[in-house]
């Protein structure tokens, strides 16, 4: 049983249509990155996901359809939105208890244990911490429930980059294990490149690529160009071509490496020159990589 | 991750969860009413004014009580025992409606909130993350003005009225005047007995429709849920005198407010103390007012759920 199967997943809000009809297989033990501008539909593929929106079309999470049991599914499923969603008046204890007392996989110990390792004080109410502080005690709670599906939508908003890093080294150290899936949503593409197992862009509510990471590599390949032999690499029909320091840096999808290194060093692009490549596409030759 | 070496790959069989013990599938989930439990805390926790504002009348009418009421009020008493009651009574049912009075303006703040501040801070994302219906969440939230106000209340007003009675049988030790006719006057037992039903069946139960109302409000409201709950209520008042040139919808609201069969008489009969009674228990249980009010107030509080499960933050 996949962990998110979705066929011909639709969502409009009056004549703006979010989601247009989106095909989606998630399996169990992956990691998946949705990766999409703004408006593009991550968010209310999120929230359809979650049991937030009604949706038209078929979608199972756990088998289960999330709009009609999004009660039950929240036994299985792990959410954080942003790190704005604790409440303000919530005191640490209080927040312990009170998923202790209604949240059957809740393991308090092991929240506790990931609590004492920052220097959140079990008295503090959320208004009283800094912004990093709520994100880890949120990170906490969700870690210590032993959920099958992990959602994550934005959960590094507005945070410095020390606990950006911090989080992801959580997540895949003291989470992930094969038995779960993560899905996430994040601006910050380079950031979890090498988290990822897969990733996903979705543009104007449309799924454009789907790419697992094993895959990625054979799939793409970058090469910076000598200038006399550019008009020979861009008869192999590059994806994308962008100048970086006056160079030419050609992307390729599907072309052999070895047919490549005879005009520079191949490299695998980052998820981000790929995301410009499709997303942007040709006449985006400006816009410098994230390198 | 991407190692996929085929001779070190373990048996696929879920292995045990470090710390955790239990495999996953096999987990005791929580007694619906545990939940409810718990989402009820959560209320407490969220609105502290619920108890702190009761206590703080309270600290006020004992205050005033202390500075002005004690001395006057018992200096007759020796003289005149037959008098003893009236006069004991007053500054006790000032207590018990000054209390009750805050129990409503208490109640509909709560109300008007219950289901918009977890939408404008943005939690409602947090408690939608947990394994907790959206009927459990709106129950907790009805149950707060229906039947935890009326305990807190009683609770103050218990203490209250215990403290003044102590106070004025302190007072009149200090004068050496025996305090007897003073407790013999004041049956506190009966009284509070009294109080505790008019809370529950008035206040709680008659008026349940109108806490489902201002829930629904809370729940529906984008902005200013007083404005959604109060410009409705108008709208019918002002297009009925127009239309109809009637005001069976006022005196509708009227009789609600007034509390039904078992409401306090006011203004009091002169021969009769402004109190609580239990006389028309009967009538009230047998009443259709309160029966077609809880059928009210259940369909208020599902529209509020079903509104809730659509809404996000705002």
């Amino acid at each position: 049983m996949s962990v998110i199967e979705a066929n011909g997943l639709r969502k409009a809000f009056g004549t703006t249509v979010a989601l247009d009809g989106i095909d989606l297989r998630v399996e169990e033990g992956r990691i998946l990155g949705l990766i999409g501008p703004n408006g593009a539909g991550k968010s209310t593929a999120i929230n359809a996901i979650l049991g937030l929106t009604p949706h038209q079309g078929r979608l199972r999470v756990l088998g289960s359809d999330p709009w009609a049991a999004r009660d039950h599914l929240m036994r299985d499923v792990a959410f954080i939105a942003d790190v704005a969603v604790l409440p303000r008046w919530l005191r640490v204890s209080q927040a312990l208890d009170y998923v202790a007392g209604v949240h059957p996989r809740f393991d308090r110990a092991k929240a506790e244990s990931f609590i004492a390792k920052t220097t959140i004080e079990r008295h503090s109410r959320v208004r009283e911490l800094s912004k990093g502080m709520v994100t880890q005690l949120h990170l906490a709670l969700v870690m210590a429930i032993d959920a099958r599906l992990l959602v994550l939508d934005e959960p590094t908003l507005g945070l410095d980059i020390l606990y950006r890093k911090q989080f992801y080294d959580a997540l895949l150290n003291d989470y992930f294990d094969h038995r779960r899936t993560i899905l996430l949503t994040t601006h910050q593409v380079e950031e979890i490149q090498n988290v990822l197992t897969d990733f996903m862009f979705i543009h104007h509510g449309r799924i454009v690529l789907t790419c697992s990471m094993e895959d990625f590599e054979a799939r793409y390949a970058e090469v910076t160009v000598h200038p006399e032999r550019l008009a020979a690499a861009r008869g192999l029909e590059p994806l994308h071509e962008r100048q970086v320091f006056g160079r030419s840096t050609l992307l390729f999808e599907r072309v052999d490496r070895g047919q490549l290194q005879q005009f520079g060093d191949v490299r695998t692009p980052s998820i981000a020159d790929v995301f410009v490549a499709v997303i942007g596409g040709p006449s985006t030759a400006a816009r410098a990589g994230g390198g | 991750m991407a190692t996929s070496d085929s001779t070190a790959t373990p048996d696929p069989s879920p292995r045990p969860q470090a710390g955790g013990g239990s495999p996953a599938f096999a987990v005791a989930v929580p007694s619906p009413l545990h939940v409810l439990y718990w989402s009820v805390r959560r209320e407490l926790w969220e609105n502290r004014f619920l108890y702190f504002v009761p206590l703080i009348v309270a600290a006020l009418i004992l205050s005033g009580f202390a500075l002005g009421g004690i001395h006057p009020q018992f200096a007759h008493t020796t003289g005149s025992p037959p008098r003893t009651e009236q006069m004991t009574v007053t500054p006790l049912d000032q207590a018990s409606l000054s209390l009750m009075l805050c129990y409503v303006i208490i109640g509909v703040i709560y109300c008007l909130g219950a289901l918009y501040n977890e939408r404008s801070d943005r939690s409602i994302l947090f408690w939608k993350s947990l394994p907790v219906s959206d009927v459990t969440s709106v129950i907790a939230k009805a149950c707060i003005p229906v039947v935890i106000l009326p305990l807190i209340i009683f609770a103050v007003i218990v203490i209250t009225q215990g403290i003044m009675v102590l106070a004025a049988s302190a007072a009149l030790f200090g004068r050496h005047v025996s305090g007897s006719a003073l407790w013999a006057g004041t049956p506190l037992l009966p009284m509070w007995a009294a109080t505790l039903y008019h809370l529950l069946a008035v206040h709680g139960l008659y008026y349940a429709p109108i806490y489902g109302w201002l829930l629904l409000a809370s729940a529906w409201a984008r902005r200013a849920p007083i404005l959604w709950a109060s410009l409705p209520v108008a709208a019918v008042l002002i297009i009925e005198r127009l239309v109809f040139h009637t005001s069976a919808f006022a005196h509708l609201l009227l009789s609600r407010l007034g509390g039904g069969p078992a409401a306090i008489k006011f203004p009091p009969p002169v021969d009769m103390p402004m109190r609580p009674g239990f006389a028309d228990l009967g009538a009230f249980l047998a009443s259709p007012g309160l029966w077609i009010g809880l059928v009210i107030f259940a369909l208020f509080l599902a529209a509020a759920v079903r509104v809730r499960r659509y809404q996000g933050p705002i």
